[in-house]
């Protein structure tokens, strides 16, 4: 396959490792939950419960054989096309992380 | 009591470097450039700093020779900046001064194995060795690549001079990639 | 010795003959032969013995198709079995020999199979060997084996090398027809990067074997003249010999290109072959077409060939196959057949055609509505038999009969990607999926186009179509006027009759095999495949597959497309496995990391072992020492005696740095570190997010936004790909950069009490435990060169690590080893580094395995709660932290002359060794020289409260049950004196 990386341009895949489902970024903070057992639920079903869809799927790639950038494929697990390439990074800010 | 002073060898685990010739192409171990990574930290613009110091910043993907130093791009706001290191061993010492705390400095010369490939046919011999197209990209690009197995920065100098830079402690496994490769096209 | 066969013509080089051997005779041909053409041409028919019934065969093909005339080529440590003669391209003193008979070709004792075919029908192995299933493996499977013959392997190490390229283009044209050539000649001239792959080792495709003119030259010539163009453009690359195996995702296509089978053996340093993976932008399909039988009674013997190959042998090799010969065919290509033969001065005596009513070939005899119901003749074709239109049944004495049932567009790898083939019913055959591999679209012959003028012209149209979506602008060449007849064929698939009727020849798979299948329901074409093993050989069915799809078909009283069609999948024709493993094999299987000191460890005599890619040293064996325990014993008692060295480098290194670093550590280590002062140390653990633990290893706080982390040597790439992800992924605002710099230093552990001693000799600095107590760190120089210092033990000793510049690292070695030689310093390795961490009751590997916790380890007080580090919530899951769960221990034999075993399991006294009653595990066990006896690290559950107690280590794979008692895992120095000291 061929990943078309937003800063390097179409990369072979082989050099990216996979990871798996992009909502691994919306991770809870532990310490944010009224209760340990509120945290305990939040973080399982956030390690734990991810869609495995047929079809199209957002999922984290390393890049890393080349600039080291997490990024987040949107790809047809099906048809293996890849709709959209983004810096996991800008991603992560989108969806409100920071520090 | 003995001289206890240190001595140091290259890559290849010699005094001098190693040089050899395969049909068009001459590989030649390069001991003679410092190395140190540059990360622009959060919030921080070094490019003023960079460009007061002579130093360039190339963009994603390639490298810029400027006066003393050159660089080549590693990761977003991060470079491989080489300066001489004859005058520059020290090359943290160097850079510092220039950024202050707007970016953080890792000393790299020993890090890296270079090969230095030169002369004619380049992208032929470069085609068995790394999925990286040698010929599209041309002179002033870089890039990170795999070759048999290892981690190596590709830098296209000139369309008849690229540097590999792999991992030091592999040097003689790259080395010897890198002859097979000439002795299979030349 | 002479070529009896041999006729005018042809794209051979006579003014050169080439001598070749074959089963022990000899022959000539000349350049541009294959095997089987020069064969042939010596009037060699019979070739080989098909798969189960060992019939005799010759070729059916005259290219990559060949289902019969499959050879073993070569001798020696370069025998290659299952080749096809009519690709092995001639050279001189090639030798090949007839695969699958005994004692010879021609009186082969394996044919008795024939005779008992009715028992070997489809299913046969299926309903015979399937009890009892223990004979499978042991009986039934090695005779099948031994009588299904295949080529044999020489059992010697392939004596050549292969490479593995990487090529890149805006077009891939898949085969040098006129297709192809028009594409390429198309792309070339507009400048786009072209490659052009090609099976054959002369381009031209079916030009080469017609008498087809193009504008005023032969096909032959005008495809010589438009290669040699596209060899002088810098923007084409024509690769020739050159099989594309394979559409892979997002155009990127495997090839193998045959860099050296033409020659006797490879020049020096020359790969035999090199697989490529070609990453087009586009791809065009030009492929052409393979021709497919008529299957009839006895149609597999010698001399009975597809008709468009008998063509092929006269027009491009000069060989008549026969001296008199026939053509049965459905269709007018197969008409061609009989007047290009004709032309060359051979006998045709009769074309037999399915068809009736249209134009009778002048000059000839013409049968129409007429069919071959059978052959005759023992090792070869004498003679078949005609059943006429009337219905009189004519035996006609042939030496050589071309078969004609249509072509099928050669669209294989335009299905790998599972798109579905369309029937035409106007070429009645298979064109290309419409939703075939993305980027690439099919020309010419591939395309169902079969005439040469539609081939030049949707080939150059194809190309301008691909470089136009490129943003390329192309015209169209002005392309030679050529041949433009109309595809004339009605299909005829197989001739009625009582005998056997061959639809896969190299399987061995009739039209009656076909039919049983039907009658046992195995209706689908994939249950056919399977249960009859149509298409399922080397050839992977390319004559044999729509043929039999086609009776299936009609058996079922549906149409073909209805039926289906199998899809193709990669590689398009067999590879051999050293290309598909390039270099890396012995030696040069994976890259080698050497550290250091490997120089100097090497001249030390030190044995090494393989950790991942490094080479460290195990052990320094001295004069005398004959077993590693002595080596190993010494150099614990010397370190813990006096002074140790060993080299660390090893360990992953990362350098962290950025105003946000600490804050970054506290997420990524389960402990705290944003508070550990500027020149200290601090040993982390890392949790995954499920609680378990990842890694560990010493974090130094070099200054106050600078940080070096150490890694264990197995996880130091995956920590650092985990540290990237909370960088980019969870933690994107943090001021924190980070690069490896394991590579950069050449890093040594100095321990035992002398270490300090030791290192003053060659530290400028203070190093007084004043100046730099236990955890400390810093920037120090050694005799002037800047190096680090990190107060940190493994062992338990007063210990140092001790970084310097990797450039440094061989003579930083020899320093040590120098100024240690007053303290009888000794250099230790892998195994005593070991022992002494298990002395200490450390972890390492074999208790991170990735099922533990760090409660199991007993650093469960690691763990903060106070701020929500990666695994924190996870790691207090219920079952994680259950009283009585596993905890380290340490492990003593009762009897001290015992040996323990790792891996073994603790069992209560008297307990049964089943798992019901699994108490734990021993993770690690050395021979300890401090404590006399073997020891062990364990898991046990409930261990704390054990200690003390007495239990059994059982392991029933070694066959071992030793009585032990648990102890502290702390086996010296429990208060830890000796490393602050």
């Amino acid at each position: 396959m061929i990943i078309n990386h937003p800063l390097l341009g179409p990369r072979d895949a082989q050099e990216f490792t996979y990871l798996g489902d992009a909502t691994l970024i919306d991770r809870p903070d532990g310490l944010s939950f009224p209760s340990a057992d509120a945290a305990m639920d939040a973080m399982h079903d956030y390690l734990y419960q991810r869609s495995n869809p047929a079809g199209e799927h957002r999922e984290l790639w390393f890049h890393e054989q080349g600039d080291r950038s997490w990024l987040v494929v949107t790809r047809n697990t099906v048809t293996h096309e890849i709709l959209k390439v983004e810096l996991a990074r800008d991603v992560a800010r989108m969806r409100g992380r920071s520090k | 009591m003995a001289d206890l002073s240190l001595k140091p060898i290259t890559p290849l685990g010699n005094d001098l470097p190693v040089r050899i010739s395969i049909g068009p192409v001459t590989i030649s171990e390069v001991v003679d450039t410092a190395l140190a990574s540059l990360a622009q930290r959060m919030g921080q613009d070094i490019t003023a700093a960079a460009k007061g110091a002579g130093i360039p910043l190339p963009p994603a993907g390639r490298w810029e020779q400027g006066a003393t130093c050159a660089a080549f791009w590693l990761s977003p706001e991060m470079w491989m900046i080489e300066a001489p290191f004859a005058s520059h061993e020290d090359i943290v010492a160097h850079l510092k001064p220039v950024f202050g705390e707007a970016a953080s400095i890792t000393e790299q010369t020993d890090a890296w194995a270079r090969f230095d490939v030169t002369g004619a046919s380049l992208p032929r011999l470069f085609e068995l060795l790394c999925n990286y197209d040698i010929a599209r990209h041309g002179a002033g690009s870089a890039s990170r690549t795999m070759m048999e197995h290892l981690g190596c920065y590709v830098v296209i100098r000139a369309a008849d001079h690229i540097s590999v830079l792999g991992p030091r402690s592999s040097a003689q496994s790259l080395f010897h990639a890198l002859e097979t490769a000439a002795h299979s096209v030349f | 010795m002479t070529q009896k066969n041999r006729i005018t013509g042809g794209q051979i080089d006579r003014s050169r003959t080439l001598s070749f051997r074959f089963d022990g005779k000899s022959y000539q041909g000349h350049p541009g032969d294959t095997l089987a053409s020069a064969l042939l041409a010596n009037g060699v028919r019979l070739m080989g013995r098909s798969f189960k019934y060992h019939r005799p065969r010759g070729p059916l093909s005259a290219g990559s198709e060949e289902p019969n005339a499959i050879v073993q080529l070569r001798e020696g440590a370069r025998q290659e079995p299952n080749t096809r003669a009519t690709v092995a391209e001639l050279f001189d003193g090639l030798t090949a020999t007839s695969q699958n008979r005994f004692p010879s070709l021609s009186f082969d004792m394996m044919g008795v199979n024939d005779l008992l075919s009715p028992f070997f029908a489809a299913g046969f192995y299926y309903k015979t060997f399937m009890w009892p299933a223990k004979f499978w493996e042991s009986i039934y499977e090695p005779i099948i084996r031994r009588a299904a013959g295949l080529g044999a392997l020489s059992r010697q190490d392939d004596p050549d090398a292969y490479d593995k390229g990487f090529l890149h283009c805006d077009l891939l044209v898949i085969g040098a027809g006129p297709a192809g050539l028009a594409a390429a000649l198309t792309a070339g001239r507009a400048g786009a990067r072209v490659i052009v792959t090609d099976e054959d080792f002369r381009m031209g495709g079916r030009l080469n074997a017609e008498t087809h003119a193009l504008g005023e030259a032969s096909g032959a010539d005008w495809a010589a003249g438009v290669v040699a163009e596209l060899a002088s453009l810098p923007n084409v690359r024509l690769m020739p010999r050159t099989t594309t195996l394979g559409a892979m995702d997002h155009g990127i296509y495997s090839a193998v290109e045959r860099v050296s089978d033409h020659l006797p053996v490879p020049a020096a340093g020359k790969p035999r072959q090199i697989l490529w993976r070609i990453y087009s932008r586009r791809a065009l399909l030009t492929a052409g077409a393979i021709e497919r039988p008529i299957a009839f009674e006895n149609n597999d013997r010698p001399g009975i060939m597809l008709a468009g190959a008998l063509r092929a042998y006269a027009n491009r090799w000069g060989v008549a196959v026969g001296e008199r010969v026939a053509v049965f065919t459905n269709n007018d290509d197969g008409l061609r057949t009989a007047t290009d033969l004709a032309a060359k001065g051979i006998d045709v005596a009769a074309v037999i055609d399915t068809r009736t009513g249209g134009p009778l070939l002048p000059g000839i005899r013409h049968l129409q509505g007429a069919e071959v119901t059978g052959s005759a003749g023992r090792l070869g074709l004498s003679a078949i038999s005609i059943r006429h239109a009337n219905g009189k049944v004519e035996s006609l004495p042939v030496t050589a009969l071309g078969v004609s049932g249509g072509w099928n567009p050669n669209l294989n790898i335009a299905s790998h990607h599972r798109g579905r083939p369309v029937w035409q019913d106007a070429i009645a055959a298979f064109v290309p999926p419409k939703d075939g591999p993305a980027g690439l679209s099919a020309a010419g012959a591939a395309a169902g186009l079969f005439s040469t003028h539609a081939a030049l012209q949707s080939g150059a149209g194809a190309a301008v179509a691909a470089l136009d979506d490129l943003g390329v602008k192309a015209t169209l060449p002005d392309l030679p006027r050529a041949e433009d007849a109309p595809v004339a064929i009605a299909p005829k698939w197989y001739v009625q009759g009582k005998g056997r009727a061959w639809v896969d020849q190299q399987n061995d798979v009739t039209v009656k095999d076909v039919k049983l299948a039907h009658q046992e329901n195995f209706v689908s074409v994939e249950h056919l495949k399977r249960y009859t093993t149509l298409g399922m050989a080397t050839d992977q069915g390319k004559t044999g597959n729509i043929l039999g799809l086609a009776v299936m078909a009609e058996l079922t009283g549906r149409t073909i497309p209805e039926t289906g069609t199998t899809i193709y999948r990669p590689p398009y024709t067999p590879v051999a496995m050293g290309a598909l493993g390039g270099r890396s094999r012995g030696h040069e299987f994976k890259p080698t990391r050497l550290t250091p000191s490997h120089k100097w460890a090497n001249e030390q005599g030190a044995v090494f072992v393989e950790v991942g890619m490094w080479l460290r040293a195990q052990w320094f064996p001295k004069a005398g020492e004959t077993t590693w325990r002595q080596s190993v014993d010494r150099e614990v008692l010397a370190t813990r005696a006096s002074v140790g060295i060993c080299d660390v480098t090893t360990l992953g290194k990362i350098d962290i740095q950025g105003t946000d670093a600490g804050a970054f550590l506290d997420k990524v280590y389960a402990n705290t570190f944003s508070t550990l002062g500027v020149g200290k140390v601090r040993y982390g653990l890392m949790l995954r997010e499920d609680g378990i633990v990842m890694d560990d290893g010493t974090t130094a706080r070099m200054g106050q936004n600078e940080w070096v982390m150490t890694t264990t040597t197995a996880n130091a790439v995956p920590v650092f790909r985990h540290l990237e992800y909370v960088r980019q992924c969870l933690c994107p605002d943090m001021d924190v950069q980070l690069i490896s710099t394991t590579e950069a230093w050449a890093q040594y552990s100095v321990a035992g009490p002398n270490a300090r001693k030791l290192l003053e000799k060659l530290v400028d600095q203070d190093i007084s435990d004043a100046a730099f107590p236990y955890m400390a760190c810093g920037a120090i120089t050694v005799k002037g060169v800047r190096a680090r210092l990190f107060r940190i033990s493994f062992s338990g000793e007063l210990a140092y690590e001790i970084a310097v510049p990797t450039r440094y690292g061989d003579a930083m070695i020899r320093a040590l080893m120098e100024a240690g030689r007053e303290f009888d310093a000794v250099a230790y390795g892998t195994e005593s580094l070991g022992v002494m961490r298990v002395e200490k009751g450390h972890v390492a590997g074999n208790e991170l395995n990735g099922q533990t916790t760090a409660l199991n380890m007993g650093l469960g007080k690691m763990v903060s709660k106070k701020k929500d580090a990666i695994g924190m919530v996870l790691s207090q899951r219920e079952g994680l932290v259950a009283e009585g769960g596993l905890r380290i221990v340490g492990v003593k034999p009762v009897d001290p002359a015992q040996p323990l075993t790792a891996g073994s399991h603790f069992l209560e006294p008297g307990a049964a060794a089943v798992a019901a009653n699994d108490l734990g595990w021993l993770t690690s066990v050395v021979y300890s020289p401090h404590v006399g006896s073997s020891i062990a690290l364990g898991y046990l559950k409930n261990g704390e409260a054990r200690k003390g107690q007495r239990l059994r280590a059982v392991n029933l794979l070694a066959k071992t049950e030793v009585e032990v008692e648990i102890v502290s895992a702390h086996f010296v120095d429990p208060e830890g004196v000796r490393l602050r000291g």
